[in-house]
Formats: C-alpha cells, structure tokens, sequence
C-alpha cells in the first residue's frame, strides 16, 4: 500500500483515503473559442505519460477533501514530495542537488 | 457445568451505539473564525484533527476550512442561527447523517486495525480525523487510550456494526 504525505494534514497517510486526479500543471485555456480543434484535443485528452518522474494531481477524499499536486516516479511508485494546489512547479534538479 | 473463564471477565473491547446529540458542520474561511468563535463561544482549532472542547460544546477540525460541532439536543436552536448574518458561512446540521458508535477497552486498537489502514497508534488522545472503515467514510475521534468514537453515514451503519461486533467476538475469544 503506498503512504501518501498530505501537505494539508501534514501527515502520512495510507492510500485508500486518496484519490487519483490526473496529470498536475494543466492550465484550461483562457479562451476556448480561439482554439482550434486539434488544440483543444490536445488540451482534453493529451497527456505526457512519462516513464519516470511526473507531476500528478491527488485529492485526500476521505479525510481532509483538498487538492494537492505530487510528484511520483511511474517506475517505482515512489513519492519525491506533495506540496500544496497552486503552488509553482517545483524543480527536480534544484531538489536534488539540496538532497545532496 | 463450568462456567469459561472468559465470559466471567470483563471482555477486551465493546461496541456500543451512542444517544444521538445535536450535530453541524460549519465551513468558512479562516478570516471568518475569529467572529465566528465568538458567536458560538468555541474556539474553532485551526490544525486538522484537533479538538476544542468548551463548556456543553465541541468542535473538531476536520478540514483547512471545515468543523464539526457536536453540542446537547438543547442548543440546536441557538446554534442554528448564531451565525446569522455575521460571516459567509455554510453551516448545516447533520443530527440525523450519522450512527456514532462508540469503542472502548483494551482491545480497541485490534478492532479498530479491521478496518482502518491509518496507524492510529500515532493518533493522539483527544484527536480525530476522517478516515475509512473497510471501505466507509468514517470520522474516527480518539476520546482516551483505549476509547474510540466512529462515525458514519448512517446507510452504512448495518455494515459497519455488525463488522465490529463481529470483531470484538473474534478478540473476546482470542482468535
């Protein structure tokens, strides 16, 4: 069972109370009517899919309801870090360098 | 005929359903509690999962901007309308969502582990959260060391009781 880090409860909690949201970062077009069809495709259903390190909406249903962004790595289920919605993406190298 | 030992003791964890009380969630914004704590002369904790308890009163943060206040049948009325037209506010009663049970003994923390993933060893006395129990939404207050009180919707109460009674059986009995 993955442990999840909740930046609003500040606690570590176990998976059944988390939902999965998707992809993180992705900013709804300001105006959708200047799109074309491809452009709005890709907004809807194109997703990154990476192997490795990605960005990813989480939501803590069963406990506190809120919204917050992760970063996972899709080979080894391990969490990098959770940190708040709405706040910027956070930089991997910079991250990793402090770790080191 | 002999009597066995364990049913003369008093048995590691029971589970009882507890008298309903009056109950409301209370959403607002944090710029709003100050007034708010007045109005309903509660303090309104501000970290998820702490408790203040006043005088007939409780409140429990269950969220960055949610509460849940349980106060006597009595004070229904004047909870219901403390906060007319002071702050924005949602506050809605909920008396009759939910079943409390109530956990209590030795055995609460096994009972409790049928259902709950959390490790509610690190769950403070006088602390709560909302969690899941076997797949139910549940608010899960940790009253002392060995007393619990869960909470859920009260469709689901069937369920949930009887996986408890169930399970302080099993514990009674060693299993």
């Amino acid at each position: 069972m993955l442990l999840i880090h909740c930046p609003y409860c500040d606690d570590t909690l176990p998976e059944p109370e988390f939902a999965y949201a998707g992809e993180a970062h992705i900013a709804r077009p300001a105006d959708p009517m200047a799109l074309s069809d491809e452009e709005w495709k890709n907004f809807l259903f194109i997703r990154s899919n990476p192997r490795g390190t990605h960005y990813e909406r989480w939501r803590h249903i069963h406990g506190c309801g809120r919204f917050f962004n992760a970063i996972r790595d899709t080979v080894s289920d391990k969490f990098v870090m959770t940190y708040r919605a709405g706040e910027p993406r956070p930089n991997l190298d910079a991250l990793k360098e402090a770790a080191e | 005929m002999t009597a066995h030992p364990r049913s003369l003791a008093q048995p590691p964890v029971t589970v009882e359903v507890l008298p309903p009380a009056a109950r409301f969630s209370l959403r607002l914004r944090a710029e709003a509690r100050p007034v708010a704590e007045t109005a309903l002369a509660l303090p309104l904790p501000d970290r998820i999962g702490r408790r203040s308890v006043g005088a007939t009163r409780q409140a429990i943060c269950l969220g960055p901007d949610e509460w849940w206040i349980d106060a006597p049948a009595a004070e229904a009325d004047a909870i219901r309308s403390a906060l007319d037209g002071l702050v924005p506010h949602a506050l809605v009663e909920i008396t009759d969502r939910e079943i409390t049970f109530q956990i209590d003994g030795p055995g609460a923390l096994d009972l409790l582990a049928i259902g709950i993933a959390r490790d509610l060893s690190r769950l403070e006395v006088g602390r709560g959260a909302r969690t899941v129990f076997d797949g139910v939404q549940a608010v899960l207050v940790r009253e002392a060391e060995h007393r619990f009180t869960l909470s859920v919707w009260r469709s689901f109460a069937p369920h949930v009781g009887e996986l408890l009674e169930q399970g302080a059986r099993e514990i009674a009995l060693g299993l």
